[in-house]
């Protein structure tokens, strides 16, 4: 075995996120509390190189690594890119909320980061085991941020919560894997599909395989009916965490089905199309649904989230290029609005206060009529109403269900949008027509204001023109 | 001016830019950078030019085609190959004046009476405009489905922010209402996409679909278009949005919005879906008849000022929908295109007319309710009396809603009712009722409120409307006596749209 052999080169950028996250945590080591910014600067530092490392990979169509376990193209590199942005502004939003709530500390960093790698990983995964790798090291880091406020029982209850559910799935998906792996007789993706096409793959193990590793999926995506662990965890973890959680792993969510299904189990499409359809009804439905009951509006967020996925999985349903673009387009939307809507939270948050019920934005346009404004394009975007990005998200999803013969499962999603609306609205309404409750000045600090205001814009701009997601999104199924 | 300048895009963006300068210069004056209460100034200022702006495409109009005018075509999505494209052709072009002519008045309308947040009240009717403009001009489907859709979050607020007692019932109402009837249109406009191989609305027009097609996507689209004109019995959600708006949120949603569903079916049903069109016009007519009819009924038993008139509008918007609607009949009774274009004109003059009569009754209404801060009829009384000025206006602004001849009022319907004789004679008969059920309720509303005696001393101690009222209702009243008079130069913009339209649908897809 040479080093040549191995063909490091795509991998660099994560070598060198490992790097730095090993300096991070020596450097952490030996700093004061009050010397906390200098981690910050150097977790955005690691965030930098490594995006600067990815923007300058030569990316051909497909290329393999460390044996075909680790796969770079350019789909890959978007979503990289794309994890790596989305943590940046993760950073800046989490900073103000961390030392205001007394957690400003070095570990924060450290397991996003960790959590990073792991989506990456996950990104570039081509076989079953480098996949499981990169979403232990995500789920992992994720049960240690959601505990990460040691004196909330709320957030050790979600944690915990969190942690056996999410044991338990992982435990289905290595199921899964074992049955695939005991029917093809391998875990690298590309060999498994050739399998399957070949008509070498024991039919009845391989539809056992897949449905345990859809469990996993489901899970890990947080899709109805394994969606419970999602409420309590968006609720219990510190905002901070939640945001996280609501955003960057999304990505790595849309990466685990992308390999494991599509390219790797693609020509048993007919086989999981039902499935992933009925996931993704009951997302839509319960999603939709259960959220107009929450006036927690983090709680309200996540039963939003689960409606999201819903909409994904409907592009991934379709099981044309189409489909999985659109999906893509989804997921890269989603990310930039619920970025915006927990960053929204934390802007409007202080020291040991939450603004995380409903109640909080009550008369917000008296307030800040900016700020307002910008949670107003965000929750519009949310319900699919345009010029916002996540009207287009919608029409690519629908579009591409219309276009597979799935007609009446765009006219649900449709109908399920319109009820979707109703909470939206709520937020809209709260802000607006309601006095406001308090006249307190909102957010200090500069650049999280500057940060939230560029996310509200973007996601206007990108409904004005989303050619630009469009053009990122494309080519993701091939 | 000259002939690649881009008209339509001006228009669109002029007030949209205008009203967000507006709370920019807001925001500057509470920090003290400006002086503050130039917001109404600058407000009127994007209104007035917008609408002097708008003159050149009456003008620059050409009467003898039915292409589209004023094109302006860029790549927009290329992905889904849906593009900016924009142009008018005789239906869209009335409409799209009067857009520009209505925003003007709202803004004057609402100089005084808007106490609470006057900046964002005004740049959020500027938006609205903006946006109308595009719903009229967009010939890209998406285009015109992100105008359609994104009108409704001005109006969302302008109702919830600035409405009556139940604004965030009727506000939800009205939005939910109508997003649930849009949305089903997407669904349409996907499939028609995925069809022609593009957004592009004239693509759609020529697209040969089997009738199955045609009629799940007629009926997809009626949905959306019912819901805004709107028809029996989805047009609930109107009174409550009228009655709880303020008045110049009434007066954009009768006078320019719910000429959007009617707009729809010319550029959209009747076209892309002739046969399901025609296959299905009883259901049309039979809606159309029953608003015509039943809504005018129940608007004789209403309390409220308000909420008469807006039952008044959908009775009206019937004639509207049963003018699209009959020509399949008035073709098959008599060969020729001839009554059926009477049927289009005066569908057409219908809503153009009635944008100016409601605009003017909801205006008239709001005159009373800043006085008294009251829409109950029995609060008022003997109105003429103590307010003669505002009293001649109020009584023309409702012979004209009666159908009074020498009125734009009269016009549309009398060219409907004459078509529909070639169509049907019960069809004629029972719209012909309107002309006594419209003038029961308008003119019995005109005696209690307007004529009497004094019914008690707040309407004793009001005030005639001032100069800037004065000036509001007499350009209105300038239009509607125009318009009843002279109606040719608006018949005559529309007459080879209309030729093509009929010829188009006449033809079968099948």
């Amino acid at each position: 075995m040479t080093l040549e052999s191995l063909n490091i080169g795509p991998a660099i950028p994560e070598i060198f996120l490992l790097c730095a996250i090993c300096t991070v945590l020596l450097v952490d080591v030996f700093l004061k509390d009050s010397q906390r910014g200098i981690t910050y600067v150097l977790s955005m530092l690691s965030l930098l190189g490594t995006a600067v490392l990815l923007a300058g990979l030569e990316v051909p169509v497909r290329e393999m690594s460390f044996f075909d376990s680790f796969v770079m193209d350019p789909t890959a590199r978007v979503l990289k890119l794309f994890s790596v942005g989305a943590m940046a502004v993760v950073f800046v939003y989490s900073r103000s909320y961390l030392q205001q709530s007394g957690m400003f500390r070095g570990e924060y960093f450290v397991l996003s980061l960790f959590a990073l790698l792991g989506i990456l990983v996950m990104i570039s995964a081509s076989s079953l085991l480098t996949m499981y790798l990169g979403l232990e090291l995500l789920s992992l880091s994720l049960y240690a941020m959601v505990a990460f406020n040691r004196e909330s029982p709320l957030a050790a209850e979600a944690a915990m919560k969190y942690f056996v559910l999410g044991a338990i799935a992982s435990g289905s998906l290595l199921y899964g894997i074992s049955m695939i792996y005991g029917a093809t007789g391998t875990v690298n993706l590309e060999e498994i599909a050739a399998a399957v096409s070949a008509g070498e793959a024991t039919l009845v193990l391989m539809l056992i395989g897949i449905a345990f590793v859809l469990v996993g999926i489901a899970f890990k995506f947080g899709a109805v009916p394994f969606h419970m662990w999602l409420p309590d965890v968006y609720q219990g973890a510190p905002t901070a965490v939640t945001l996280f959680i609501a955003s960057v792993p999304k990505i790595a969510s849309f990466a685990l089905v992308l390999r494991v299904l599509v390219e790797g189990l693609g020509d048993l499409f007919e086989s999981w199309q039902a499935m992933v359809i009925v996931i993704a009804v009951l997302s839509m439905v319960v999603g939709n649904v259960v959220a107009i009951a929450q006036t927690n509006l983090k709680r309200m967020l996540a039963y939003s989230t689960i409606s999201h996925v819903g909409f994904i999985l409907v592009g991934f349903a379709s099981g044309t290029t189409l489909g999985i673009e659109a999906a893509m387009f989804y997921t890269l939307a989603y990310v930039i609005m619920a970025l915006g809507a927990f960053g929204m939270i934390i802007l409007l948050s202080r020291e040991g206060f939450e603004a995380e019920q409903l109640e909080d934005f009550k008369g917000l346009n008296t307030r800040s009529p900016w700020f307002a404004l910008v949670m107003l394009m965000i929750m519009f975007s949310m319900a699919g109403v345009p010029p916002f990005v996540g009207f287009f998200a919608k029409v690519a999803v629908f579009g591409a269900a219309i276009d597979a013969g799935l007609a009446w499962l765009a006219i649900l999603g449709v109908l399920f949008s319109v009820v979707g609306a109703y909470y939206y609205l709520r937020v809209v309404w709260y802000m607006y027509f309601e006095p406001p409750a308090e006249t307190l000045r909102i957010g200090p600090s500069a650049d999280l204001r500057v940060i939230v205001s560029l996310n509200g814009i973007a996601v206007l701009a990108l409904g004005l023109l989303p050619g630009a997601l469009f053009a990122l999104a494309a080519g993701a199924g091939i | 001016m000259e002939a690649n300048f881009p008209l339509l895009s001006v228009l669109i963006w002029l007030p949209v830019v205008g009203g967000l300068a507006v709370l920019i210069a807001d925001a500057l004056a509470r920090k003290g950078v400006l002086p503050g209460g130039g917001d109404r100034w600058l407000a009127l200022l994007v209104a007035v030019v917008t609408f002097v702006l708008s003159i050149p495409l009456w003008t620059g109009f050409e009467r003898g085609t039915a292409a589209m005018q004023f094109v302006e075509q860029v790549a927009w999505i290329d992905m889904l190959n849906s593009q900016y494209l924009l142009g008018v052709d005789g239906f869209s072009m009335p409409l799209i004046l009067l857009t520009t002519f209505i925003t003007p008045l709202v803004v004057i309308a609402g100089w005084t009476s808007v106490k609470e947040r006057p900046a964002q009240y005004f740049a959020a009717f500027l938006i609205l405009e903006g946006l109308m403009i595009g719903v009229f001009s967009a010939l890209d489907g998406l285009l015109f489905y992100v105008f359609w859709e994104a009108m409704l979050i001005p109006m969302f607020l302008i109702i919830g922010i600035w409405g009556g007692k139940r604004r965030v019932y009727a506000t939800l109402k009205f939005f939910l209402y109508t997003f649930l009837g849009s949305v089903l249109m997407l669904v349409a406009l996907i499939y028609l996409y995925l069809q022609a191989g593009s957004y592009a609305i004239l693509d759609f027009h020529g697209l040969p679909l089997t009738i199955t097609q045609q009629t799940w996507i007629f009926l997809a689209m009626l949905i959306a278009f019912a819901v805004k004109v709107p028809m029996w019995p989805v047009h609930t959600w109107l009174p409550d949005a009228h009655v709880e708006a303020p008045t110049g949120g009434s007066v954009v949603l009768a006078a320019i919005m719910l000429k959007m569903g009617g707009y729809g079916f010319v550029r959209f049903s009747l076209p892309i879906t002739p046969d399901a069109s025609m296959a299905l016009d009883w259901l049309l007519i039979g809606l159309s008849l029953i608003a015509v009819v039943y809504i005018g009924f129940v608007a004789l038993v209403q309390s409220d000022m308000k909420k008469l008139i807006a039952y008044s509008s959908i009775a009206h918007m019937g004639f509207v929908t049963l003018g699209f609607f009959i020509i399949f009949g008035i073709m098959n009774n008599t060969g020729s295109t001839q009554g059926a274009a009477l049927a289009l004109q005066g569908a057409m003059v219908q809503m153009i007319s009635h944008g100016l009569i409601s605009g003017a009754l909801f205006l008239c209404v709001g005159v009373m309710y800043d006085r008294l801060h009251s829409r109950e009829i029995s609060a008022y009384g003997g109105v003429a009396n103590t307010m003669p000025k505002f009293a001649a206006f109020m009584v023309l602004f409702a012979m004209a809603n009666a159908g009074l001849p020498g009125t734009s009022g009269f016009v549309g319907e009398f060219f409907v009712i004459l078509a529909a004789f070639q169509a049907n004679f019960w069809y004629a008969l029972l719209a012909a009722t309107t002309l006594i059920l419209g003038a029961a309720y308008t003119l019995w509303l005109v005696k209690r409120v307007i004529f009497g005696e004094i019914a008690n001393e707040g309407v004793a101690g009001l005030k005639d409307i001032n100069a800037r009222e004065f000036g509001l209702l007499a350009v209105l009243a300038f239009g509607v006596l125009l318009l009843g008079v002279w109606p040719a130069p608006l018949v005559e913009v529309m007459n080879a749209s209309i030729e093509a339209l009929l010829e188009h649908v006449s033809v079968s897809r099948l």
